[in-house]
């Protein structure tokens, strides 16, 4: 059903279940209030999914915890949220609780911390059952909360309903509070990025899970995401929200393709895309969002805004209709119609790669790992510590990095791909296997040979704000390296600003601390210290997962053009494989401590072979409604089997699509043998499979 | 669970022994119990000190004596004092003591502290936090003997006050009181009031710090907020998922105090007259008895790890991703 189609849908005719208007929420702070929503307004009609989209710290979680009437005590909230007939703003909380969870439910998104530890998940969703309804006995209550998690897709939930905790996964969590949320049959269900620490084949799950728990319950979803693939996929109508504000609002279809706020063309464009043909750079949007304290007068994004004019700075635009259905709030959206990001932004095409024309063959090999592995004991007693088993974190891993090219190295949480970097970070020799850096085999290295390989080898962390010292200068920071290795004191003085400036940080900031910069900047930071030796290899583990999209870009974007620049290579270590798809040449999917399929990035991304690539790229939402909506989803059943206990023969068979379709046979093929990677008709690309076969997921 | 726990009663065996043998050998190392008969005048013939010297084994190494000593132990026997007193009568005779002395104050302070803690927590920054950690503050500032004598005076200005004795602080009975069972109950608590304020306030000054930081912890937690969005209100969701959360860390705490307090208390039960066993030990010391110091260590020994093992059971029962199956 399109947008337009359910605007004449009789269930509009019922009236929205929740109207909000005029919402402001301020929090008291050193720095003065810090208005963290100014003025909000939407409303949701029953059974509708609206979408609210925005990077951190605009105003999307709180807007929502407002709603629900969960703020602390030192928030100031001002204007009107409605639910059905009953004013919520202002009511006490007794009047309230009996309001939440039974009529309003929420599915918060950190599962992991979001269950009480102490208590059984069966007992804590018969709670929220007890809450409401007094007169239920204990065992129906308990009776009731079985169906439920057998509902979201909880296998055995009888006897798993005694469980605890910790005891379940993350997606199996992420159930369980789903399970609580539809437990009342509410009629507003508000999911505060769901999906966000989970791995993307659970991610797809839950969100099919969600899907059910809107069927079952008929209620309207208020989508809480910074994720433009999930809404993509499944809101009916979008709320973009930037400082504290709605920036525009439209029907999913029309947002995604006429977009009239440039902070929503930029979000688009700032999107690294799995269905990509070409190498296209990303668009990013300069600067960072404001400080929420004492706003100036103006469009708040106006210092970021390619199209700032004058009128800008003074006057912040209203929510005005711009279309049918389609509000937006800026000054100039009559100029966005059928606007390009690239053009709007004005991004310089990327310059091809010096080494782009020598052939890949020709090229020297700056890494290569031969099955290499890494087991861990798991022992137990104190005294006499005595094995008891071992966990397979890498089994058997080979590849080789060339120079000038990146290889992304992707899976899920728990497949390997940390420890297979941190062997090789280590430079010594690995339990079996080899390492070779430069040509030159780390087993057998001395303590002095090994620290002069490491200046050839530099790493690059996920997390920005841990992986710099707060109390070191910038400078230093980046001079740490050089100091280190012995570089002279003369060279280092002009060699820091030299690194800044190729970051695209201004050398006059040298002195300021990390806590005075962006999470942008200060990845930039620690992309400048890792190229402060000169390296050959730069090791990147997940350098922009923690950045928001818009920012994200402008890091992938340095990346990319210091790559060309100074023909580095790249073993790029991401979850996303949208990014992944963006930066990398070639790409390896390892799946508990294997790679099942490793090749060439537009043969893998085009024609994949191995049913855990397929699911894997089935299950990345594109930013593209019309794409979404006809995606076929392979679903993948279960989590990760425990890597201390792999299935005998083919790891993923547990798993797999294709093996429960083949005949008895063939499936004693899969369950004996443990397929090897070997080579498909495409020039550069291997799969681990005994039944490999090409399916284009995209 | 049940394996795990005898196995590390066991090892607590040994480590009981290895504490009191530290114990025994650096007592026999420095007293000297004869320094007494040999001051008195007249001095006893040398044959009677002689005589207590084989009796006290002074001539044996200090590691026979200590197998003697433990090897009648184990069959019940604590030997005696210097003095020819039977060690055993008095022990348990000390420990009753010690335990009527701070049991009450004990579990006043633990439920006490809790609830201040947790108040302070939950209304952080304002008025009764800060009174409550002021009060902590001070409290935990103060020496102990200095807080039994400021109780004692204000013992003694409630008496003047009421014109007749409400508050005792010497001893654990009127010794020449006889009246009706109810009648001696009461003049027990008229003893028991001013040492067990004492010993509580030391502990709800202690255990409400702790408290506050560990419920702080958990306040900001998300599991609070599901609570509240499944419809509990604030205060049940703060008492049913928070508190119980809370009280994890506080395992520890509760186990070590309990047991060290019953021979921590040297101060109090001299301040206030109770023969209980921190007094014992310093009469041991005092009278140079290598016996009683070994006994007194021993059953220290023996309460720390009983502590550490009841702080163990209490996790276990508290936190279900330690228990191990």
């Amino acid at each position: 059903m399109t947008a337009a189609e359910q605007f004449l849908d009789p269930v509009l005719a019922e009236g929205p279940v929740l109207t909000v208007s005029n919402l402001s929420v301020s929090f008291p702070s050193e720095a003065g209030r810090v208005d963290a929503v100014r003025g909000l307004s939407y409303e949701i009609a029953t059974g509708e999914v609206l979408g609210i989209v925005g990077e951190s710290g605009s105003g999307k979680s709180v807007s929502s915890m407002a709603v629900m009437g969960l703020l602390p005590g030192s928030a100031r909230i001002s204007g009107s949220v409605r639910f059905r007939d009953t004013e919520l703003i202002g009511k006490p909380d007794v009047e309230l609780s009996r309001i939440r969870g039974r009529r309003i439910a929420m599915v918060f998104q950190d599962p992991l911390s979001a269950l009480t530890p102490v208590f059984t998940v069966g007992d804590q969703v018969a709670e929220a059952l007890q809450v409401h309804r007094r007169e239920l006995s204990a065992s129906a209550a308990r009776n009731r909360a079985v169906e439920l998690l057998d509902l979201v897709g909880i296998p055995n939930a009888g006897s798993r309903a005694k469980a605890f905790p910790h005891e379940f996964s993350g997606g199996m969590r992420q159930r369980a509070v789903i399970a609580m949320a539809i437990a009342n049959d509410p009629d507003l269900i508000i999911a505060d990025e769901p999906t966000t620490a989970l791995d993307v084949t659970v991610q797809a799950q839950v969100l099919d899970v969600l899907k059910t728990a809107r069927e079952v319950t008929g209620a309207g979803i208020l989508l809480i995401t910074h994720d433009l693939g999930v809404v993509a996929g499944v809101a009916d109508r979008v709320l973009v929200m930037y400082a504290g504000r709605a920036v525009e609002s439209a029907p999913v279809d029309e947002l995604f393709a006429r977009p009239r706020m440039p902070y929503t063309l930029g979000l688009l464009g700032s999107l690294p895309r799995l269905d990509d043909e070409e190498r296209r750079p990303l668009v990013p949007i300069e600067g960072q969002p404001p400080a929420l304290t004492n706003l100036p007068a103006g469009c708040p994004f106006t210092p970021r805004c390619p199209l700032a004019v004058d009128l800008c700075r003074e006057v912040e635009p209203e929510l005005e209709i711009v279309a049918m259905a389609h509000r937006a709030a800026c000054h100039r959206s009559s100029e966005l119609v059928r606007s390009d990001a690239t053009d709007v932004y004005g991004v310089s095409t990327l310059a091809e790669a010096g080494t782009g024309e020598v052939p890949r063959g020709e090229r020297p090999v700056v890494l290569a790992v031969r099955d290499m592995i890494k087991h861990y004991p798991i022992t137990r007693g104190t005294v006499l510590r005595r094995r008891i088993g071992t966990v397979h974190a890498v089994d058997g891993v080979s590849f080789e990095v060339r120079q000038g090219e990146t290889l992304g190295l992707v899976g899920e949480s728990g497949c390997g791909k940390t420890t297979t970097l941190m062997e090789i970070l280590s430079l010594t020799q690995p339990e079996r296997g080899s390492v070779e850096v430069l040509g030159r085999d780390v087993t057998g290295l001395d303590r002095k040979a090994r620290t002069r390989l490491r200046r050839d080898v530099q790493v690059v962390f996920q997390d920005p704000v841990a992986s710099l010292d707060p109390r070191m200068p910038v400078a230093d920071i980046i001079a740490e390296p050089l100091v280190t290795h012995g570089v002279l004191r003369s060279e280092i003085r002009t060699r820091v600003p030299e690194l800044l400036r190729l970051v695209g940080l201004r050398p006059e900031h040298a002195s300021r601390y990390p806590a005075e910069f962006s999470g942008g900047q200060r990845q930039r930071i620690g992309i400048a210290r890792a190229l402060a030796l000169e390296p050959k290899l730069l090791v990147l583990d997940e350098p922009v997962s923690a950045l928001d999209v818009s920012i994200q870009a402008g890091v992938v974007n340095l990346l990319e053009e210091l790559r060309v620049r100074l023909g580095l290579a790249y073993l790029f270590v991401a979850h996303d494989l949208s990014v992944v798809r963006h930066i990398a040449d070639r790409v390896a999917v390892m799946y508990l401590g294997r790679i099942v399929e490793i090749g060439e990035v537009r043969t893998v991304f085009r024609a994949p072979q191995h049913p855990y690539t397929q699911a894997l790229l089935s299950a990345i939402p594109v930013p593209d409604p019309a794409v979404e909506r006809a995606r076929e989803r392979i679903l993948l059943t279960g989590d990760l089997p425990s890597p201390a206990d792999p299935p005998a023969g083919c790891r993923f068979r547990s798993r797999c699509f294709r093996y429960t379709a083949l005949d008895a046979a063939d499936q004693r093929r899969c369950e004996q043998d443990d397929p090897a990677l070997e080579r498909t008709d495409a020039p550069d690309q291997q799969v681990a499979c005994h039944f490999a076969a090409p399916y284009a997921v995209l | 669970m049940a394996r795990f726990l005898v196995r590390r009663l066991l090892n607590y065996v040994a480590l009981c022994l290895i504490a009191t043998f530290l114990a025994f050998g650096l007592a026999s190392l420095t007293f000297n119990p004869l320094a007494a008969y040999a001051e008195r005048t007249p001095p006893p013939p040398p044959a009677a000190i002689a005589a207590k010297r084989a009796e006290l084994r002074l001539d044996d190494p200090i590691p026979a004596r200590f197998v003697g000593w433990i090897g009648d132990v184990a069959l019940g026997d604590f030997g005696t004092t210097t003095t020819g007193t039977p060690i055993g009568e008095q022990l348990f005779s000390r420990i009753g003591v010690s335990l009527r002395l701070f049991a009450l104050g004990t579990v006043i302070g633990v439920v006490v502290g809790v609830l201040v803690g947790v108040t302070g927590a939950v209304r952080q920054y304002r008025f009764t936090d800060y009174a409550s950690t002021v009060f902590s503050f001070v409290i935990l500032s103060i020496p102990v003997f200095v807080l039994a004598q400021l109780l004692k005076f204000g013992g003694l200005q409630l008496n003047a006050a009421a014109g007749t004795t409400i508050l005792y602080f010497q001893g654990e009975v009127t010794p020449s009181f006889r009246g009706s069972a109810g009648a001696e109950l009461l003049d027990r608590l008229q003893h028991l009031v001013l040492p067990t304020l004492a010993i509580a306030l030391q502990q709800i000054a202690y255990y409400s710090r702790y408290q506050r930081s560990a419920m702080l912890d958990v306040l900001g937690s998300d599991f609070l907020r599901t609570a509240q969005a499944k419809g509990l209100t604030r205060p049940r969701a703060l008492f049913k998922h928070g508190l119980r959360t809370a009280l994890i860390p506080m395992a520890t705490l509760f186990a070590f105090g309990f047991g060290l307090l019953l021979t921590g208390g040297v101060f109090t039960e001299r301040i206030f007259g109770w023969f209980g066993m921190g007094d014992w030990l310093v009469y041991g010391i005092q009278r140079q008895d290598t016996t009683i110091v070994a006994t007194v260590t021993l059953f220290v020994a023996v309460l720390v790890l009983l502590s550490g093992w009841l702080s163990d059971v209490l996790y276990a029962a508290l936190d279900p991703r330690i228990r191990i199956r």
